[in-house]
């Protein structure tokens, strides 16, 4: 046990400093949401979106949600290239725990997330944003469970294939639906009904509607429980996937 | 006491069309303190072979020890006793050769403390000093293998497995990195597990040479035995020796059609 802490943290401490080492990455991870804020937000504003609150704490919930889907699923190519040095291999026979090479970069990609999302949420303020420090914080929780599902996923997957063309159009093909599907840039209270049945099969959908409640104070049973009911069943699944290929990649 | 023994060692993959036999069946045993020469054509079964030996890949079928582990039962304790060298080393362009030998050892389970003292011993003793604040990109091949023998040594273990160790270095850095190999034996009474595809290499540094072909070990002995027994006459090449024995010697049931 205290070697998967020592060893986590050793994994952690490495990717960490290399995204400290390359800041443009972080950076670049941001400026799609960030683009949508300031250029698609303002649109929203005499829109009624069928909720509680006003237009910024619709649409930052939803952008958090889409920050956490792109950057923590394609989180698996750091793993591509390093296969290709050889790193993983190198990894794998030294007595480090298996686990701690799924957890160690998973953490430190929570780290980059919430660092990614309180900038998000610093530049929606200053476009209007108004809401609790309660229901941002929630938010943020939300974006770390989201993330280190999300993140354990692609990892897992990464180790399974062998190129970066057998990985890049797996997670768009499956990324893209989903972010539409969850109601990650209008909320789903406006779609038809077939479309609102489809959305309630895509696990974000809870998460969003989880955070947007957060970010009104409603922190109801059916909302943000029912999201982090959601959340934490999504998180098990994808850790249990995710130790599973660590403990046995071929890679 | 051998240090790697093995019996019917082998690895059947599954494939969608139908199982390939990678490995067989490789019996084998490796003497403290001996230079094995792991030899065979392409796709005979060595990669697959160093493979299972040191835990990156589970046997399907036989049995190993190495370093008074059992391979199936206790490949963390294996894991503890073994260095490995891949062929295409192991480390990240973008990190200090510092940051990389403290890592390694940390990831050994050493202290902080102990790890930087490491890292710095094995930059002596492999002549890594002044380019330890480097990016491991930046070295040449030579210096880059020499970073990768370290990594591998930084637990002293009682078996090093080097795959394919001088591919893509010039004359000079070979030359260096043989001496190095005949001095980790003589310093550090280390085993040397090596596969290689270069004859003049396995002759110059292993004391013993095993041959696979088709997943089997079809001959072993020292490079002047294999020459007698195989080539013909005290005077034939290890060439001779390797197409007699992977050439002719080799079972072909798939041979050329008679007739087109």
């Amino acid at each position: 046990m205290s070697n998967l802490l020592s060893d986590t943290g050793l994994i952690f401490g490495r990717y960490l400093r290399q995204a400290l080492n390359s800041k443009v990455a972080v950076v670049f991870g941001l400026l799609q949401p960030m683009f949508y804020l300031v250029f698609f937000g303002p649109l929203l504003h005499d829109v009624p979106l069928g909720g509680e609150g006003d237009s910024w704490q619709v649409l930052v919930p939803g952008l958090l949600i889409q920050l956490g889907l792109f950057s923590a699923a394609f989180a698996g190519f750091g793993i591509l290239l390093e296969k290709q040095f050889g790193v993983i291999e190198r990894m794998r026979v030294t007595p480090v725990s298996r686990l701690a090479l799924l957890l160690g970069r998973a953490l430190k990609d929570v780290v980059q997330l919430l660092v990614q999302s309180l900038v998000l949420v610093i530049a929606g303020v200053a476009l209007g944003l108004r809401a609790p420090v309660l229901g941002v914080v929630v938010g943020f929780v939300f974006v770390g469970l989201l993330t280190i599902s999300l993140a354990s996923l692609s990892y897992a997957l990464a180790m399974r294939v062998d190129s970066p063309q057998g990985f890049a159009p797996v997670i768009s093909t499956v990324n893209m639906p989903a972010m539409l599907l969850s109601g990650v840039l209008l909320p789903m209270a406006l779609a038809p009904g077939w479309l609102d049945a489809v959305s309630r099969c895509v696990p974000f959908r809870y998460l969003v509607d989880a955070v947007r409640a957060a970010y009104v104070g409603d922190y109801a049973w059916d909302t943000v429980g029912l999201g982090a009911l959601v959340g934490l069943a999504l998180c098990a699944v994808s850790m249990t996937v995710g130790t599973r290929v660590f403990r046995k990649a071929g890679a | 006491m051998p240090v790697i023994s093995t019996a019917g060692l082998a690895r059947t993959f599954q494939t969608k069309h139908g199982p390939v036999e990678a490995v067989r069946g490789i019996d084998l045993t490796v003497s403290p303190g001996e230079i094995l020469g792991f030899l065979g054509p392409n796709g005979a079964g060595k990669t697959t072979t160093l493979r299972m030996l040191t835990t990156l890949l589970p046997p399907t079928g036989g049995a190993a020890t190495v370093a008074g582990h059992d391979l199936a039962r206790d490949p963390a304790g294996v894991r503890r006793k073994i260095g490995y060298v891949a062929q295409s080393g192991g480390v990240d362009p973008s990190v200090s050769v510092r940051e990389e030998l403290v890592t390694q050892g940390r990831l050994y389970r050493l202290g902080k403390a102990e790890a930087a003292a490491r890292a710095e011993e094995l930059a002596t003793e492999l002549d890594l000093t002044e380019l330890l604040d480097r990016k491991c990109g930046a070295l040449s091949g030579g210096q880059r293998r020499r970073l990768d023998i370290a990594m591998g040594l930084t637990h002293r273990p009682v078996v090093l497995f080097l795959d394919e160790p001088s591919t893509g270095l010039d004359p000079g850095s070979r030359a260096d990195l043989w001496d190095l190999i005949r001095k980790l034996r003589a310093d550090h009474a280390m085993t040397v597990f090596l596969t290689t595809h270069y004859l003049d290499e396995a002759e110059a540094l292993a004391d013993r040479l095993v041959i696979v072909d088709n997943g089997t070990v079809v001959a072993e002995g020292t490079a002047a035995a294999l020459k007698a027994e195989y080539g013909g006459s005290p005077d034939a090449t290890l060439q001779d020796a390797f197409i007699a024995i992977t050439g002719r010697g080799a079972a072909q049931p798939d041979a050329a059609p008679l007739a087109v």
